[in-house]
């Protein structure tokens, strides 16, 4: 895993919306220490990820150290640390997936995004993610892009869900904006 | 624990007394027997026994025990330097250097490192040729806190700065994140406003530290810099 959230990070816009959400939740929480990892999970489910400054949060919430969260937080593979794409990208690392290649498959897609696994592009377009058997082992290796399970996939499959994501990115843009030409038109 | 109650066993054919309730480990130490050891500290009342370098033979049981984690008994028969004993601790000691990168000379705990101190008593090197070095993909330091500096690769990942800062502030200020292959001591946000300052700088864990993985910045930089002027000169 590779993170840097250990460091101060710049919040963005999105993130201090989430962030002054948590903080109008968390007082409906318990304060009693077991419930911390249930209240993490409550964050992660909501929001879909477990920002930085909401692990500092919670701490302060229970009265606990925030290194002891961020412990606890780290420890549990369902964490996540950075806000999801709109095209989440899980690649399947199960027995199957693993011995058909997946790690290959990951490292293409982590040099294609420039992203780490568990990380997220800048632009929040993509992040990529490892999952443990999907359940369609027999199309190993498999790749979930979104909703989509991609089968067999190969290196230069790899490619080609990208450039797939790209075109649908695009025709819907010129949908968009030929709708707003028609409206200024009339 | 009544506390003059004296316990006598026999440690490698050598007769001593300690109070009852003594650790092993600690009653060895004390009588001037050494057992290497990284992650038990005195009067540990749980020790995690995670290291395994403090393995001996106690007559009457099948197998090497931590001696951190026994206490004594009456009558007890210890060996600490059996065939058994030392090729587990060699095996545990490979796995520690398996990720060291062995640049000793640029460290501030040269000449004083614990894992010095057990290669020396163990001979063995701190760079080990029989299993594989995995450097830890890791940044060489890592400075989430203001100032104390972290050496994840220099860690053994003993735990001790974790117990004396949680003995220290009943609370930690560091503590274990991550699993696995990737686990790191983390301070994450531990002078974070609004988190209360956990951290009071009482510099235990620096001191605690039987690597050169914690120190205070300044004292790093100086450490550095004096490095840096004998290099050139
Ligand atoms: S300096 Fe003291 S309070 Fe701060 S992390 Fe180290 S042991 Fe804990
Ligand atoms: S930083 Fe030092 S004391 Fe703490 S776990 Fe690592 S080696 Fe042990
Ligand atoms: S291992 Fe990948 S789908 Fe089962
Ligand atoms: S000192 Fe006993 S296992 Fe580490």
């Amino acid at each position: 895993m590779s993170d840097n959230i250990e460091q101060d990070q710049e919040v963005d816009l999105e993130e201090q919306q989430v962030l002054d959400a948590i903080a109008v939740e968390l007082p409906g929480f318990s304060r009693d220490v077991h419930q911390l990892l249930p209240v993490l999970q409550k964050i992660q489910h909501t929001h879909g990820y477990l920002p930085r400054d909401s692990m500092v949060m919670v701490a302060a919430h229970f009265a606990v150290a925030a290194a002891k969260v961020f412990g606890i937080a780290t420890f549990y593979n369902q964490f996540r640390f950075n806000p999801p794409g709109r095209h989440p990208i899980k690649v399947c690392l199960g027995t199957a997936c693993h011995v058909k290649g997946g790690e290959i498959i990951l490292e293409n897609f982590t040099r294609r995004l420039g992203i780490e696994e568990g990380e997220t592009t800048q632009d929040r377009e993509y992040s990529l993610e490892r999952v443990a058997c999907v359940g369609c082992c027999a199309l190993a290796p498999v790749v979930v892009v979104g909703e989509k399970i991609e089968s067999y996939v190969t290196p230069s499959k790899v490619e080609g869900v990208i450039t797939e994501i790209e075109i649908q990115n695009e025709i819907a843009e010129r949908e968009k904006a030929k709708d707003e030409q028609q409206s200024d038109s009339e | 624990m009544s506390k003059d109650r004296m316990v006598t066993l026999t440690v490698d054919g050598l007769e001593i007394s300690v109070p009852q309730g003594t650790k092993l480990l600690k009653a060895c130490l004390d009588n001037g027997i050494y057992i290497p050891n990284l992650c038990y500290i005195d009067d540990m009342e749980h020790p995690p026994a995670s290291c395994r370098l403090c393995l001996v033979e106690i007559e009457g049981r099948p197998d090497p025990l931590p001696s951190c984690s026994q206490k004594v008994e009456d009558g007890m028969v210890v060996h600490t330097e059996t065939d058994a004993v030392r090729l587990l601790q060699k095996t545990a000691f490979r796995l520690l250097v398996s990720t060291n990168h062995g640049k000793c000379r640029l460290c501030m705990a040269n000449k004083h490192c614990a894992m010095q101190q057990i290669a020396k008593f163990l001979h063995m090197p701190l760079r080990t040729k029989k299993l594989r070095y995995i450097p830890k993909d890791m940044p060489e330091v890592i400075e989430d806190h203001p100032c104390i500096v972290y050496e994840p690769n220099k860690c053994v990942l003993c735990g001790r700065c974790v117990y004396v800062c949680s003995r220290q502030n009943y609370d930690f200020a560091l503590d274990f994140a991550r699993r696995g292959f990737n686990t790191t001591i983390s301070f994450f946000g531990s002078q974070e406003e609004g988190v209360g300052d956990y951290c009071r700088n009482c510099r235990a864990c620096v001191d605690i530290c039987p690597v050169g993985a914690l120190n205070f910045k300044d004292e790093r930089d100086a450490f550095l810099q004096d490095l840096q002027a004998k290099i050139s000169a």
